[in-house]
């Protein structure tokens, strides 16, 4: 493979890397005189030009490719998840349109673009080496953007704590990856999946099972992984919480199970109930199961917005983890179906997040107090995500559960894996009550008196309001986005 | 059919007719309202071109729409109607814009009060339509949200907690339905209603569900019993039935009255429709083993419900109690014909009675009760919303006209040769009797209560010295009398004519009942 074509193949993402450079420059260059709001106004504009031609390039570039042992591994779905990951990002973007709480804009939005290109980078690849190297881009662009708001405290103190996990996942994850290459002597996942399946349960295969998933678990935010959710969703700037829970979920959940599916097969064992067998499985489903009991139970206690949406992440962790054990004709398309409109319905959620706190940085569930009297346009967005996260039809979250649960009842020529699902349905029917107060707040509850008027920019409303709409749409004609996964 | 989507644009009308009337009503109760009759009339109009275009002599499904939605999980979207479902689709049409009339003029917050209103419209069509049970079920749940938030915001005294009682009341047994067609759908890989029970007759599904659940350790006839009985408690408490029934006193007497016409007008026949399509056809042998325990329910909601309606002092929990009461005869009605005869070829015919009376009569209680409570609506407008049957007296010599409209409504429901009430309740005893003569017997011993209690209504409010507080209580006045002389005259023309109704129901009664024979 010579070099023009390599570029022709990675097209996309080196837009993305140049439109980076090129805000970077830009901002240092000629915008450094304008006040903040104006420079992130001029640098989204710029940053939406590049997105959106690289999503022309992912849009109709090749749609399969295999270069240098699974380097560079191109297929239907992994270009059109590369699609879905700019528009998130454009998403993400806009969401900077309005904000002011940093005079670094052209680092911040060089960041966000850089982590976008790591995601990408991510679900193209079989190969070890390579998904390392590119979570830790993702990774390392994350830390930073949390840390980015240096008026408070708390962005530092998330940031920290984001960092810390973060460099100890890294760790095990890279520690993981070293027994399956001494195991197998490769770091491409198919030949890892041929040796893994002669060696059977051999226990140097389990430890690098466990500290693998112990790696993704953090990504991911499974419990017991989880610490560091709440607080980094809590300080970060809004559009940094947002790309966290949205585009790094979707790339990660994407290369988790296709490491485990098409690197381990052999490794898989059963975690079905009463009779589990060694392997992955039952450590995803241990791991599922705690996510969806803690995330949903502490989500109760919450009266931050923020934290709130933090808990139910590592709640929807949980059940996004389930699809992984399905059968694997099934369990990719539920699963990105599932993590794409979650992530769709999140960026959406912390867009509204920010127009609420407002000025004074309080996402107290308080300041949605009659909201639908202040701004009855958001209140019904907030509304469809809302109901969207508990999985209520015809939302795309409900659809997104109820394929996923049955594309795990069905798993295997017995309904074994059942009482995964049942879990997830009791834990689903809690988390109900915690998304009804959050919409009871916005619908009912009074403003409280002074309370801001909901104000919002109009690239803001907009992009809300896309977002909700799409929710719907996905919810009611599932078939549009499920067409691309198979 | 022909090209056009009629049960699609039929089910969405109302849903558009609420994002409209929630948009332009906002804080101006006029335009709300005029927004709400005006689509729930266009929805009427529909219904109405869609009963005319019914093909009384075909068996079988009508303007069926089927399309692939959601491959993945072999979803259809699949909608029709037939004989069981026409009657209660028109009905659903024919009630909301009659209960939009006898609403407030101007309740708070109109836009939300009309919206909710319209989109629980939606529910109801959707829910007689979808044969795909995917759907249906989305249905069938939307049709609670609105109801809860109308009795929560809207509603009388204690709202909050009637409302709260309600929905968790349905909502249980809602959960209950889904997990146990989660079952089936798991075993059989469909949510085709009309293929479920195709699969049910040929005694797959009852293999499908031992190989593929197995490991719960339940035999075979456990299983399916299981299964059956969460399903039948998700009907059970919608219909309801006894024991099942404790939330629906306070939630009609809460409920605005123009609500609670709904509610018993068309919601409560959900549930039996829910017997007639999913039940009966999917689980028939769990339900034949079962009827030694159902049918002592059924005499039991009649005959209690009737005594208890006796006891009551509020005018809306004495009739949430009769609409018990009646819907207990459709109960006895659809459990008889489950019955073993012992001569077959007469067996058919009475099953064929019985069935054709349940229809009927779900179809003559929607029209009755629904006036019913409108009455009571009118009461509370006047009397400044009392209605407790001790409050008024003598009614009959201030407003002639209004008694004398009530008076038949009132015996179309006890059940009058000549109304509309009788036809049901006659075919009804007539086909169970030889099926069931026990139960059929005791269950009489309601219909005499039924006449002892509201000949004690009419006395009460009716006749009697005149209360004198209310010598000045204005009798009907033309527009309310031009909504009250349609549903009179319904009343009187489907007693007299029960023809008209029956012949519609009568090719898929039959269908039915072949297709019961073991």
């Amino acid at each position: 493979m010579d070099y023009p074509g390599l570029i022709k193949l990675l097209a996309p993402e080196c837009l993305v890397v140049l439109t980076a450079l090129g805000v970077l420059f830009a901002d240092l260059k000629f915008w450094r005189g304008l006040p903040s709001r104006q420079r992130f106004g001029r640098g989204v504009a710029l940053a939406t030009v590049g997105l959106l031609a690289a999503a022309l390039f992912a849009g109709m570039g090749e749609k399969s490719a295999d270069l240098l042992l699974g380097t560079l591994v191109l297929t239907r779905v992994s270009q059109f998840l590369k699609l879905v990951l700019l528009l998130l990002t454009l998403g993400t973007v806009w969401l900077c349109s309005d904000a002011d709480f940093t005079d670094h804009v052209g680092e911040f939005l060089a960041l966000l673009l850089l982590a976008a290109t790591g995601m990408m980078l991510l679900i193209s690849t079989e190969n070890l080496l390579m998904i390392f190297v590119s979570l830790e881009l993702v990774s390392l662009s994350l830390y930073v953007m949390t840390a980015f708001n240096k008026r408070s405290s708390c962005s530092a103190e998330a940031a920290l704590k984001y960092f810390l996990f973060g460099g100890m996942a890294a760790g095990f994850m890279l520690f993981g990856f070293s027994f399956l290459y001494g195991l197998s002597g490769s770091i491409h996942l198919p030949d890892i999946a041929v040796a893994l399946r002669t060696k059977g349960s051999d226990p140097l295969a389990m430890a690098a099972i466990v500290m693998v998933l112990a790696g993704f678990g953090f990504k991911i935010a499974a419990v017991p992984f989880h610490f560091w959710a709440p607080d980094t969703y809590d300080g970060a700037p809004a559009p940094a919480a947002a790309f966290i829970a949205s585009g790094s979920k979707v790339a990660s959940f994407f290369i988790l199970a296709t490491l485990l599916q098409a690197g381990m097969p052999g490794a898989a064992g059963s975690g079905a109930w009463n009779a589990f067998v060694p392997g992955w499985m039952p450590i995803v489903a241990i791991l599922a199961t705690a996510s969806m009991v803690f995330g949903n139970l502490a989500a109760l206690a919450q009266s931050s917005l923020r934290r709130l949406l933090a808990c139910s992440a590592i709640a929807h962790a949980g059940y996004a983890l389930l699809a992984i054990m399905a059968e694997p004709a099934d369990a990719k398309p539920a699963l990105l179906y599932y993590v794409t409109t979650y992530a769709l319905t999140l960026v959406g959620m912390f867009g509204l997040v920010s127009v609420v706190e407002g000025g004074n940085g309080d996402d107290s569930m308080g300041q949605l107090a009659g909201l639908s009297q202040r701004s009855p346009l958001l209140a019904a967005c907030l509304s469809v995500f809302g109901l969207s996260l508990a999985g209520v039809p015809p939302f795309a979250g409900f659809f997104g559960k109820f394929y996923l649960f049955v594309a795990v009842a069905k798993s295997g020529p017995t309904l074994s894996s059942f009482w995964l699902v049942l879990v997830a349905i009791a834990m689903s029917c809690v988390s109900l009550y915690y998304y009804l107060q959050v919409l009871k707040q916005a619908w009912v509850a009074i403003p409280v008196e002074g309370s801001v008027p909901a104000r919002a920019s109009r690239p803001l409303v907009l992009v809300v309001s896309l977002l909700a709409l799409a929710v719907v749409l996905l919810g009611c004609v599932p078939e549009l986005l499920l067409r691309f996964l198979r | 059919m022909n090209g056009w989507p009629i049960l699609t644009t039929l089910t969405l009308t109302p849903l558009f007719g609420a994002l409209v009337t929630w948009i332009i009503g906002r804080d101006n109760a006029r335009t709300a309202r005029a927004s709400a009759v005006g689509f729930s009339l266009l929805a009427f109009l529909q219904a109405a071109v869609l009963v005319m275009r019914f093909n009384t002599v075909a068996t079988g499904l009508q303007f069926v729409e089927r399309h692939a939605w959601i491959p993945a999980l072999h979803v259809d979207y699949f909608v029709a109607v037939d004989g069981l479902s026409i009657l209660l689709v028109f009905l659903s049409a024919l009630l909301i814009p009659f209960a939009l009339a006898l609403s407030p003029v101007a309740p708070n917050q109109p836009h939300g009060y009309y919206g909710l209103f319209l989109l629980l419209q939606t529910g109801l069509f959707g829910t007689f339509t979808a044969l795909n049970f995917f759907h249906w079920f989305i249905y069938w749940e939307l049709s609670l949200v609105p109801a809860y938030f109308l009795i929560k915001l809207w509603g009388g005294e204690n709202r909050r907690a009637a409302a709260t009682q309600f929905f968790v009341y349905t909502f249980v047994g809602s959960v209950t339905l889904l997990l146990a067609m989660q079952a089936v759908y798991l075993a059989t890989d469909t949510f085709d209603l009309i293929q479920l029970a195709d699969l049910a007759r040929s005694g797959e599904l009852g293999r499908n569900l031992q190989t593929k659940l197995h490991w719960t350790g339940l035999s075979s006839g456990a299983l399916g019993g299981l299964l059956f009985a969460g399903v039948f408690l998700g009907f059970a408490v919608k219909i309801p039935v006894m024991p099942f029934h404790t939330w629906l006193p306070d939630t009609y007497a809460t409920a605005p009255t123009s609500v609670t016409m709904i509610l018993t007008g068309a919601m409560s026949k959900m549930g039996v429709y829910g017997l007639l399509r999913i039940l009966i056809p999917i689980f028939p042998q769990p339900m034949r083993d079962s009827l030694s325990l159902l049918m002592p329910l059924a005499v039991l909601t009649i005959v209690a419900s009737a005594f208890a309606a006796f006891a009551q002092k509020d005018l809306k929990r004495l009739l949430a109690y009769s609409s018990m009461n009646h819907l207990g005869y459709c109960l006895l009605g659809l459990f008889a014909a489950l019955m073993p005869s012992l001569n077959s070829a007469a067996g058919a015919g009475e099953r064929a009675a019985v069935l054709s009376g349940v229809l009927v009569q779900l179809f003559n209680h929607g029209i009755t009760a629904a006036t019913l409570f409108g009455f009571i609506a009118l009461f509370e407008k006047r009397s400044g919303g009392r209605r407790a049957i001790g409050d008024f007296g003598g009614l009959r010599q201030v407003a002639p006209v209004l008694a004398g409209f009530m008076g038949i409504a009132i015996f179309a429901s006890v059940g009058l040769p000549g109304l509309n009430g009788f036809v049901g309740e006659f075919l009804i005893f007539k086909g169970a009797f030889p099926l069931a003569p026990v139960p059929t017997t005791i269950a009489t011993v309601g219909i005499l209560m039924t006449a002892v209690f509201y000949l004690t209504m009419i006395q009460r409010v009716f006749a009697g010295p005149l209360n004198p507080a209310w010598t000045r209580f204005p009798d009907l006045t033309r527009s309310e009398i031009a909504l009250f002389v349609p549903a009179t005259v319904v009343m009187f023309v489907l007693g007299l004519a029960p023809g008209l109704i029956l012949n519609l129901v009568n090719p898929a009664v039959l269908e039915f009942v072949k297709r019961l024979a073991p």
